[in-house]
């Protein structure tokens, strides 16, 4: 439907509010975050430079505009610290995403296939974590990981280990935290995919020959497949940006993108290369939402 | 020995009882019609041939083989499904295919075959495209040479028209019959329209409340249907209630409160019991203003009747009347329009009398 028929009936006013929306909280801030982009880091109040002033006039204005330069930027992909972190977002984003497909399809599988009366309370407990609050939840799992934690005690009095190991401040640590704090995302949207199948299109397959391996592979599997790429996108994308998991479970000698963001933002108070480094997160995380929504429209 | 012998079968979902002792043979080369209303059980002995639900008890014999318990795909059995089932990510030649695949069939017969498919029921030029992209008649001819396409023992249809528009039922009705004598297969189509039954079926099984009521050929199940369900449930039937009062000369003579006396052929089954009902269908009833003309002596005693004509609806082909009789009793009686202008038409509150011979009343114990 074309823009004019949507926003041409007094109805379709409604409509414009998603526009409206978009445009005032990400548009505009987003407009504001890639000019300090561009400018350059100062002792002052606000701590970049230049700043426009409209009361100074035209030839003030255009100085400033003069003044704006791409230098963040070539830091950002010359300063091995830099291209690291964006090296290692993409990696843990990735190894993340594929244990959430490996573990979450199974548990989305098993819930699609229960009776459909139990199948609600399934929903209920995948979503009962967001009860409590997400950085609760990662506290706590501090509390089951670090030295004299609930998980060395346990282990320790089953006498598996001799000794209490160090989990906490380890990629496991933080893999565990990623995992757990994004299960519901990549479940969710497999479910509703694997719900909707025809079970008359499983017994179709079965009926013409196929066992139930074959089914599987052969009608389930790609059929959930924009399921998949649902939960790969509401997980990946989030995941490489994700600050609060590695800050709190990750032992600090590798950072990932947020952290150096949050570093040059807080500690540093660079806030144009923090801002060149935000706009460039998001450059990267366009990509795969592009590819995302290609494949989604080739599959209507 | 019959193709498929289904011996005793029962299916239940935990108290309710599906499908109860069902005994039926299906001959081979046989178009098999299962009819009942829904919940009968018809669509769950089809699935137990099909193999998507295991008997609880009783054999399911294909040439001599117990294959009550073996899985759907070990089954030389395939089944056409009621909402086609089609696969929705390949395309037509695809989904053709598919069975083809799983039989581990070479790539050049596979292509051979699913040519002779798309041909058989008309779809060249179709092969690319996916489902959504066909109508619901296109959709229905890929789900029918799927099904086709490993050549099955037995190919069972579920609903296979429910989805479809009369002309184009009637049309797919036509080819289907083509279609089975033309390659002398097997099918056992599961209905609830008792047209469609009685156009492709060379036999039907009536089911009720998950037994299996009469087999009959359609011409049996009209005319000297099993019971008095089954009269009722196949076509239009005026029922009248009555007892034996006398039996003589393969004639029973009935006393009713609804039509006074009526004489009717001795049923070929002799009566348990002497409270019967008499079945007479309307076409059978015929109206005049003064009766039979003439009756030639030595022919049959005619039954008759005298009414008011209440109801006329007119259908096309035939008119339908509503006779209230001077008992106040309703009998239906239906005439075709063999002309074009009304000659022998009837009109509401005109008094008629309505005949009928003993031959066309159908004795039913109740």
């Amino acid at each position: 439907m074309s823009a004019r028929r949507i926003f041409g009936r007094p109805a379709g006013l409604a409509a414009l509010a998603p526009y409206l929306w978009m445009l005032l909280f990400f548009l505009v801030p987003f407009g504001f975050v890639v000019k300090i982009s561009l400018s350059q880091v100062a002792i002052a109040q606000p701590p970049y430079t230049p700043v426009f002033d409209l009361s100074a006039g035209w030839p003030a204005l255009r100085a400033a505009f003069e003044a704006l330069s791409l230098e963040n930027f070539r830091l950002l992909v010359t300063d091995s610290l830099y291209v690291l972190s964006y090296l290692r977002s993409i990696v843990v984003a990735l190894v993340s995403t594929a244990l959430l497909v490996a573990l979450g399809y199974p548990v989305a599988y098993g819930m699609a296939r229960l009776p459909r009366r139990w199948q609600a309370t399934a929903m209920m407990l995948v979503i009962v974590p967001f009860w409590t609050s997400f950085l609760i939840r990662i506290y706590a799992w501090i509390n089951i990981l670090q030295h004299d934690g609930l998980l060395n005690q346990t282990l320790l009095a089953l006498h598996i280990i001799p000794q209490p190991l160090v989990w906490l401040s380890t990629d496991s640590a933080m893999y565990l935290g990623i995992v757990y704090s994004y299960l519901p995302f990549m479940i969710l949207p497999l479910y509703a995919t694997l719900a909707k199948i025809d079970p008359a299109l499983l017994e179709a397959a079965g009926d013409l020959g196929a066992s139930r391996t074959q089914t599987f592979w052969l009608i389930t599997f790609p059929l959930s497949l924009p399921g998949v790429g649902a939960g790969v996108v509401l997980c990946f994308i989030p995941i490489v940006g994700e600050f609060v998991i590695p800050d709190l479970l990750a032992g600090s000698d590798n950072m990932m993108i947020g952290q150096t963001l949050w570093l040059e933002f807080f500690i540093n108070k660079d806030w144009p290369l923090a801002s060149a480094a935000a706009v460039m997160l998001l450059m990267l995380l366009l990509a795969p939402l592009l590819i995302y929504q290609r494949l989604q429209r080739r599959e209507l | 020995m019959p193709l498929l012998r289904i011996d005793s079968v029962v299916k239940k979902f935990g108290k309710y009882t599906a499908v109860d002792q069902v005994s039926l043979d299906i001959r081979a080369g046989e178009f098999f019609a299962l009819l009942g209303p829904s919940g009968c059980g018809k669509t769950t002995l089809l699935r137990m041939l099909a193999g998507f639900e295991t008997p609880e008890a009783g054999r399911i014999l294909l040439d001599g083989m117990d294959i009550a318990a073996l899985l759907p795909h070990r089954r030389p059995i395939n089944m056409m499904f009621q909402s086609y089932a089609l696969f929705p990510h390949l395309d037509v030649r695809d989904n053709i295919a598919f069975g083809l695949k799983r039989a581990n069939m070479p790539r050049g017969e596979i292509e051979a075959r699913v040519a002779e498919m798309v041909a058989l029921v008309k779809l060249e030029g179709l092969e690319r495209r996916k489902p959504d992209q066909l109508s619901g008649g296109q959709k229905q001819r890929v789900a029918l040479a799927r099904s086709l396409a490993r050549r099955p023992r037995v190919l069972l249809l579920d609903e296979p028209m429910a989805a479809l528009d009369k002309k184009l039922r009637e049309a797919t009705q036509a080819e289907l019959m083509e279609l089975q004598r033309r390659l002398g297969l097997t099918f056992i189509i599961v209905t609830h329209d008792q047209e469609e039954a009685m156009t492709v079926a060379d036999r039907i099984g009536v089911m009720d409340a998950g037994r299996l009521e009469q087999v009959a050929t359609p011409r049996q199940l009209y005319e000297a249907p099993a019971s008095r369900w089954i009269a009722e449930f196949v076509g239009d039937i005026n029922v009248i209630d009555g007892h034996v009062e006398a039996q003589a000369e393969h004639r029973l003579t009935i006393a009713t409160r609804d039509a006074g006396t009526i004489v009717a052929a001795e049923p070929r089954q002799p009566l348990r019991k002497t409270s019967i009902c008499v079945a007479i269908r309307p076409e059978k009833v015929k109206l005049s203003r003064r009766g039979p003309v003439t009756e030639p002596a030595g022919a049959i005693a005619m039954n008759r009747l005298e009414g008011v004509v209440t109801d006329v609806n007119y259908l096309g082909g035939i008119t339908s009347y509503k006779v209230k009789l001077d008992t106040g009793a309703v009998l239906r009686a239906s005439m075709a329009n063999t002309a074009r202008l009304e000659l022998n038409a009837y009109s509401a509150s005109q008094r008629v009398t309505a005949w009928f011979s003993p031959d066309d009343c159908v004795v039913l114990e109740q």
